[in-house]
């Protein structure tokens, strides 16, 4: 069970207001990681279009990422990434039922502001955009709105939360069509989370105490962690998924659900790669059923991909060591 | 009869926080019986209690259709099993839905309860909520009310009953063995819905 409370002080992103003659609050962690707890065992899919919007709807996506490109061609663009067009953003929500999220830079409080502005339902602080500050992540207590962050470690996980994030997904290398840096994170992870389950069972507090000081994190958080035995948020899969098989193999790592990045719609089968995907999501524990997605999709039409240890750009290495 | 047997489909959402909340109320009631996790439409004939819970309803919807859950579920309603439907799961139970913004739906709907649904009809996620609402007509007075891009009901047929209201908006309701909310019980500490749908379940058997 994820706990739901989280707020370490009274934030400026709970509101309190009334309506007629009720109290009420929004944006408690309660409501932030509860959004988070609504998505899971589902896929989240990168678009840039209403079209796309809709494909990704109709085949089952719990929810729609607005990007300006996919990862792949931020890659091969190069230059600066910035968040998606506002105007885009809100055909999009205009269009579909399922919530839409948006991408802002890294530490860039004002593109998240124009966001939560905007009303999309989540905001991904993302290091497929060029971070807009290189020491220091947003304060994500101050938004009424949830934000979701990638980590490769769970120091870096921890971090984000203690910054306020309400969901953690993997980084891995976005835009590469390559797993396996998302399979290296989730494991680090769940090795990392291992280790300081086994100090809290032995009771010994001071090596806990060590293991928040290496990963920069409160005490609180760690024990708090440790004695869960797994992040206190929702933790999804993300970076260089392209295949239904590659997202149930990361469902039986642990991860709650999946992003799909350039995977669907940098592939020429993008309807049906869609609902295969999220088939072989839901279903992930029965092999026939993924055998069943994954023969809905052609290899030849999957995106090329690349070999990530010859990459000039690691997105995944950006805000890692903030 | 050794206990109840009570499923939480297991498709999409919050299904380990209602498999939690379940146990915990069976406990507190003294009432013996295993609550699981609903995967695959076999599952579901052994059944004395559903609770169909938060996540997206398009989704649940649509992915219970492909593998024929939905159809298993419908038989096992009319026959008489208590059904709870949380947000998604309310919208599932209903005979018709709307979004606020995007109009009419043509979503797969379990179409039992007799309601007309408005889907986001508080808003997006910025504007999701809590406040404490209030249940006197099955004897919860207070109940914390935690509302996620929630839902409403618009319309409601006779056999309807209503069971709570925020602001005008009818946000919980009951048709005979069908019980359907607008909030997420499953995600607070207070365990009230799920021991009275535990006890609706153990009267029916």
């Amino acid at each position: 069970m994820i706990p739901l409370s989280g707020d370490i002080a009274d934030t400026k992103g709970i509101i309190k207001e009334k309506i007629g003659s009720y109290s009420i609050k929004r944006g408690t962690s309660t409501l932030k990681r509860g959004f988070a707890h609504m998505l899971k065992n589902g896929v989240v899919m990168d678009v840039t279009t209403v079209e796309q919007a809709q494909i990704a709807e109709d085949a089952g996506a719990v929810s729609v990422m607005v990007l300006d490109k996919l990862p792949s061609d931020v890659r091969k663009a190069g230059g600066v990434a910035r968040t998606a067009s506002i105007r885009i953003i809100e055909e999009i929500m205009g269009a579909v039922t399922i919530p839409v999220m948006a991408k802002c830079r890294i530490g860039h409080v004002y593109e998240a502001m124009v966001l939560q502005e905007t009303n999309v339902d989540m905001i991904d602080e993302s290091e497929v955009l060029t971070p807009a500050d290189e020491f220091r992540h947003i304060w994500k207590w101050d938004f009424t709105t949830p934000f979701v962050n990638g980590a490769r470690s769970l120091g870096e996980a921890l971090r984000r939360i203690e910054e306020g994030a309400a969901m953690i997904r993997t980084k891995g290398e976005p835009g590469t069509g390559n797993v396996a840096e998302a399979v290296t994170h989730i494991k680090n992870v769940n090795n990392e989370l291992r280790k300081i389950k086994s100090i809290y069972d032995s009771g010994d507090e001071q090596d806990l105490v060590s293991a928040a000081r290496e990963m920069k994190v409160s005490y609180s958080l760690v024990e708090e962690t440790a004695s869960l035995g797994r992040l206190p948020v929702v933790n999804f899969a993300a970076g260089g998924i392209s295949t239904p098989a590659d997202a149930a193999y990361l469902m039986t790592l642990g991860c709650d659900g999946i992003f799909v990045g350039s995977g669907v719609f940098k592939a020429e089968d993008a309807k049906e790669r869609a609902q295969a995907i999220v088939l072989a999501t839901t279903f992930w524990e029965d092999p026939d059923k993924v055998k069943e997605a994954q023969k809905m999709i052609d290899e030849r039409q999957s995106m090329l991909g690349l070999d990530t240890k010859n990459l000039e750009l690691r997105m995944q290495e950006r805000g890692s060591t903030a | 009869m050794s206990g109840l047997n009570i499923g939480v489909l297991a498709v999409q959402g919050d299904v380990a926080e209602n498999i939690m909340a379940t146990k915990m109320a069976m406990e507190e009631l003294g009432i013996e019986g295993i609550v699981n996790e609903i995967k695959n439409p076999e599952q579901i004939s052994d059944l004395d209690g559903l609770i169909i819970p938060g996540g997206e309803s398009t989704v649940i919807g649509t992915l219970s259709l492909v593998n024929g859950s939905l159809k298993k579920i419908k038989e096992k309603i009319a026959s008489g099993m208590p059904v709870f439907g949380i947000c998604a799961g309310l919208i599932l139970l209903s005979k018709k839905a709307k979004d606020r913004v995007v109009g009419e739906m043509d979503q797969p709907l379990l179409d039992f309860l007799d309601v007309k649904i408005e889907r986001n009809a508080f808003g997006r996620q910025r504007d999701s909520f809590e406040s404490e609402i209030s249940m006197e007509k099955i004897g919860v007075p207070k109940f914390p009310g935690v509302f996620i891009r929630a839902p409403s009901i618009i319309e409601t047929g006779r056999n309807v009953e209503i069971i709570s209201k925020f602001n005008e908006k009818i946000i919980a309701v009951k048709q005979e063995k069908i019980l359907g909310t607008s909030f997420h019980p499953e995600l607070t500490d207070d365990l009230s819905l799920h021991k009275y749908f535990v006890n609706l379940v153990k009267e029916k058997n």
